[in-house]
């Protein structure tokens, strides 16, 4: 074609003139016009960021452990033994033995389960409601934005855990209950988040570019806007899980969440707070440790999560 | 004119040069001896800055010009350093007025920064503090230096405000930067860099994004401040016709290095390095066409394509544009953006909308590219088959699936914005494919590979994102997408705007050879009358929202019946035009 030794004057012309661009080009000797699949693209940023590494390596972990937990554990979570009680950590209860002798290892491993899918499927519910009312209220604009925004103003004047706490005692105390309480009161943080995400896009040149492209309004939203708002999303959403899990240890923590005697982080350590004064201090500390642990993974993630779902970050 | 006299306590202990103050003129005012710069970044250093050696003589203004990432503005950066936190000094020494500069500790340097050298930055708006009224800017400048005490600050903050030309300084001092235009806002960054009366000024760009007649005027008054107080200066720039309007001695920069330098007389009208030629050659003036944009060694007549670029002489018209209007609400009352426009594009046919910010063109361009609803008037496309539309009665989320869609396509202003950040070349070219057409994927997939081809893409940098591409590839991947679903009238708004002058130059040519191979009718959106002169048949002239002159391009640059044609004529810098001799030795 014509234009092919235009191309390439331009080609020597640019790798002179462009500077930065150019110069990352040559540094990075991975051939950039083959992309790597996610799973490479994944390795990549694990391997520029170790502190993601260890975040992703530890998700998994707690994925692993919610998945076989409940089938290797060495003792029924359930089963009582009055003999046994309040056992410091020994070689046969690493941590220990709880009021009832039950063993507080097997207990706390089997709560994984539990409290990863109420604050996971808490998340994606806000997630997913949030982004949606987001969405629309920054596209339309106007009254539907007006009446999103002030519903979303209202739900964040409260006091978000005394509401979870309302909504958990008004509508029973079941573990549907807790994820619905938990996904309302985190709805706000996307619904913002999401909004001004797509408002400051909406009219951007490749927004315009999509509707000259035959692209119709609802279309350009959820196909053009609204992936381009994954990025910060995501940071948001894994900050959000280390959140939903406090929350759904906290209200069971308070009586109004799971029931004894089902293994849960939050009552365990109700339970064994109880405990600490008189110096069985094991009962609450490793269900509390394993809190901390799995909200301070979600929290190492989000940086991770983001440059993993943004391409800008590949070079 | 010794320097330990001018300069009180800081330097007394600093200044190990007395050397300096006995040599006198002879001592250039600021002096870059093989100064190197890096920049440590994710893919491993980057070379910024190399080996420069530069001199600004005393009262003189030196120019340095060179495209972006040639490291012009990072060799001043490093001079005042303020460099970002991972750029670092790795060689060389800067010499202003003898001291070393890179040998004081940061408090003798912050006392230099605006007492002795100052910078006028190039965005002046994001320059200023947002939120401080500008006179209290200008106070905290001269009290920092103990130029004036609090006392009397606000009087000498109007008088600098004042010199800087801006009428009714007593009152303007209480503006907030939000409340005043951009050219007025450079004039504060002016006022703030002067007031402390430094002996070197250096201004990065600092007519960057104003309009020509704004420019014009912002750089004369910078030009009088600087030979009145006979300080010297350096002007940062991509623009060659600037530099060469303004400088005594200018610098060409390039990959960090320095390509050639000297009175812009003779480097631009002789040039003796190649690159520069390439950029003179590339900076459209005054009786140039686009062919003559791209070195003649680019011209390959061999290819057969290249003598039939004859353009085609307009057939008839296409879209015919009828008392065009649009308002905008505000709080203070509505404002007229577009009144009352009228005109016809012929087929085949480049029309130039010429006008400056908020002139109303750009809404224009939204209104008939059907993105834009409008107010009152008539947009009618006009088939081949005499049948025409009015597509300005069909809303613009109507006209989204309108069968008329595909006809009107448009090319953004700024490349990088104008791609999804999430698509790839390929996916941004094939959206008004997959939107538009009813190709199936394998001839989607053909129809982008030949897209690219045409647009002169290498196909390999389809997979890019466009983070990955260059600036000039970018705009291809956009005409490459405007131009996918065989548009009959293209927008053009402002497409080379961000661009290099040597970038420029290609996406210039291919424009031109796409118009003359698809027999495209382009409406063309510059403020450069140059570029316009250069690529269109017929211009308009608008004004605040008003076409106030329009006919054949040549007629209308060569005597301009309006008043304010002739003010944008006159406030174009030119560039002087390279010897022939020189051209046809080395071309």
């Amino acid at each position: 074609m014509k234009q092919l030794d235009g191309a390439a004057a331009e080609l020597v012309i640019a790798s002179d003139a462009a500077g930065n661009e150019q110069d990352n080009n040559k540094v990075s000797a991975r051939p950039i016009d083959q992309h790597p699949s996610t799973a490479a693209q994944f390795w990549i940023i694990a391997k520029s960021n170790p502190l993601s590494m260890v975040a992703f390596g530890l998700f998994l972990l707690l994925v692993l452990i919610a998945v076989v937990g409940p089938h290797v554990v060495p003792f029924d979570p359930l089963a009582s033994n009055a003999a046994m009680a309040l056992q410091p950590p020994s070689a046969t209860h690493w941590f220990g033995t709880d009021n009832l002798g039950r063993d507080v290892f097997s207990r706390v491993i089997v709560a994984t389960r539990l409290d990863l899918s109420i604050s996971v499927m808490a998340v994606l519910l806000s997630l997913l409601v949030g982004s949606l009312l987001g969405a629309v209220a920054g596209y339309a604009g106007g009254w539907a934005d007006a009446v999103v925004s002030r519903t979303m103003d209202t739900i964040m004047a409260f006091p978000l855990f005394v509401l979870a706490m309302g909504i958990v005692a008004a509508l029973g105390n079941t573990i549907e209950n807790i994820v619905y309480a938990t996904a309302i009161i985190n709805v706000p943080f996307y619904a913002r988040l999401v909004r001004s995400e797509v408002r400051i896009r909406r009219d951007a040149p490749f927004a315009q570019a999509a509707r000259l492209s035959g692209m119709s309004h609802t279309r350009v939203l959820l196909f053009t806007l609204l992936p381009n708002a994954l990025p910060p999303m995501m940071v948001q959403m894994s900050l959000n899980m280390g959140w939903a899990i406090l929350n759904a240890a906290g209200l069971s923590f308070i009586g109004l969440g799971v029931r004894p005697p089902t293994p849960e982080w939050g009552i365990m350590v109700a339970e064994g707070a109880n405990f600490i004064v008189s110096g069985e201090w094991w009962l609450a500390l490793f269900p509390g440790l394993s809190l901390m642990l799995a909200v301070l993974t979600f929290n190492l993630m989000g940086d991770g999560l983001r440059d993993l779902v943004d391409p800008r970050q590949r070079h | 004119m010794s320097s330990a006299s001018l300069n009180p306590a800081p330097f007394n202990k600093v200044a190990t040069t007395g050397e300096a103050a006995t040599t006198g003129e002879k001592v250039p005012a600021l002096a870059l001896q093989s100064l190197s710069v890096d920049f440590a970044t994710r893919q491993g250093t980057v070379n910024a800055v190399r080996a420069l050696d530069l001199q600004v003589g005393r009262g003189q203004v030196l120019g340095v010009v060179g495209e972006s990432g040639s490291g012009k503005s990072v060799s001043v950066y490093a001079v005042m350093q303020l460099l970002e936190a991972n750029g670092l000094i790795t060689g060389g020494s800067v010499t202003f007025d003898g001291i070393d500069l890179l040998s004081l500790n940061k408090k003798d340097m912050q006392d230099i920064r605006g007492r002795e050298i100052a910078m006028i930055f190039q965005n002046p708006r994001s320059a200023l503090n947002p939120i401080r009224k500008v006179g209290r800017q200008i106070e905290d400048v001269l009290v920092a230096h103990q130029r004036t005490t609090r006392a009397d600050a606000k009087s000498a903050a109007i008088e600098a405000l004042a010199q800087v030309d801006i009428r009714d300084a007593a009152s303007r001092y209480h503006a907030y930067p939000f409340e005043l235009s951009g050219g007025m806002c450079q004039r504060v960054g002016i006022a703030l860099a002067l007031a402390c009366e430094p002996r070197l000024l250096i201004a990065d760009e600092p007519t960057t994004g104003l309009d020509i007649t704004t420019q014009n005027s912002v750089m004369e008054l910078m030009m009088t401040l600087v030979k009145q107080r006979q300080m010297s200066a350096i002007l940062i720039t991509h623009d060659l016709a600037l530099a060469s309007a303004y400088c005594d001695d200018v610098v060409v920069m390039q990959h960090g290095k320095r390509v050639e330098s000297g009175p812009p007389s003779t480097i631009f009208y002789r040039p003796a390095k190649s690159y520069t030629r390439t950029l003179v050659n590339a900076t459209p003036h005054q009786g140039k066409s686009v062919r003559a944009l791209l070195p003649a060694g680019e011209l390959n007549p061999s290819d057969e394509f290249r003598p039939a670029f004859e353009k085609n002489t307009p057939g008839k018209t296409i879209l015919s544009v009828e008392n065009l209007c649009r308002t905008f609400d505000s709080a203070s009352g509505s404002v007229t953006a577009v009144d009352n426009l009228s005109f016809e594009l012929r087929q085949g046919e480049c029309l130039g909308l010429v006008g400056e910010s908020g002139s109303g063109k750009s809404t224009t361009a939204a209104m008939i590219a059907r993105l834009l609803d409008t107010t009152s008037g008539r947009i009618a496309l006009l088939s081949t088959d005499g049948t025409s539309t009015d597509i300005g009665s069909i809303s613009a989320a109507e006209f989204i699936r309108h069968p008329q869609r595909a006809r009107i396509q448009m090319v953004f202003q700024d490349a990088g914005d104008s791609i999804d950040p999430r698509h790839t070349a390929r996916q941004a070219i094939e959206q008004p494919l997959r939107g538009l057409t009813r190709m199936r994927r394998a001839e989607r997939r053909q129809r982008v590979e030949s897209l690219a081809a045409l647009t002169g893409l290498p196909p390999h940098l389809l997979n890019r994102f466009p983070h990955q591409l260059s600036g000039g590839q970018r705009a291809r991947v956009n005409i490459a997408r405007a131009v996918a679903v065989s548009p009959d009238v293209l927008i053009l708004d402002e497409p080379t705007a961000a661009l290099d002058v040597s970038i420029q130059a290609i996406v210039l040519n291919l424009l031109a050879d796409l118009q003359a191979e698809l027999g495209l009718s382009y409406l063309f959106i510059s403020h450069d009358l140059y570029v316009v002169r250069m690529l269109c048949d017929r211009v308009m002239v608008m004004c605040n929202g008003q076409v106030v002159e329009s006919g054949e391009t040549g007629q209308v640059m060569t005597s301009p019946q309006h008043e304010y044609t002739r003010q944008l004529l006159s406030a174009m810098p030119e560039l002087p035009v390279p010897d022939p001799l020189v051209a046809d030795t080395f071309g």
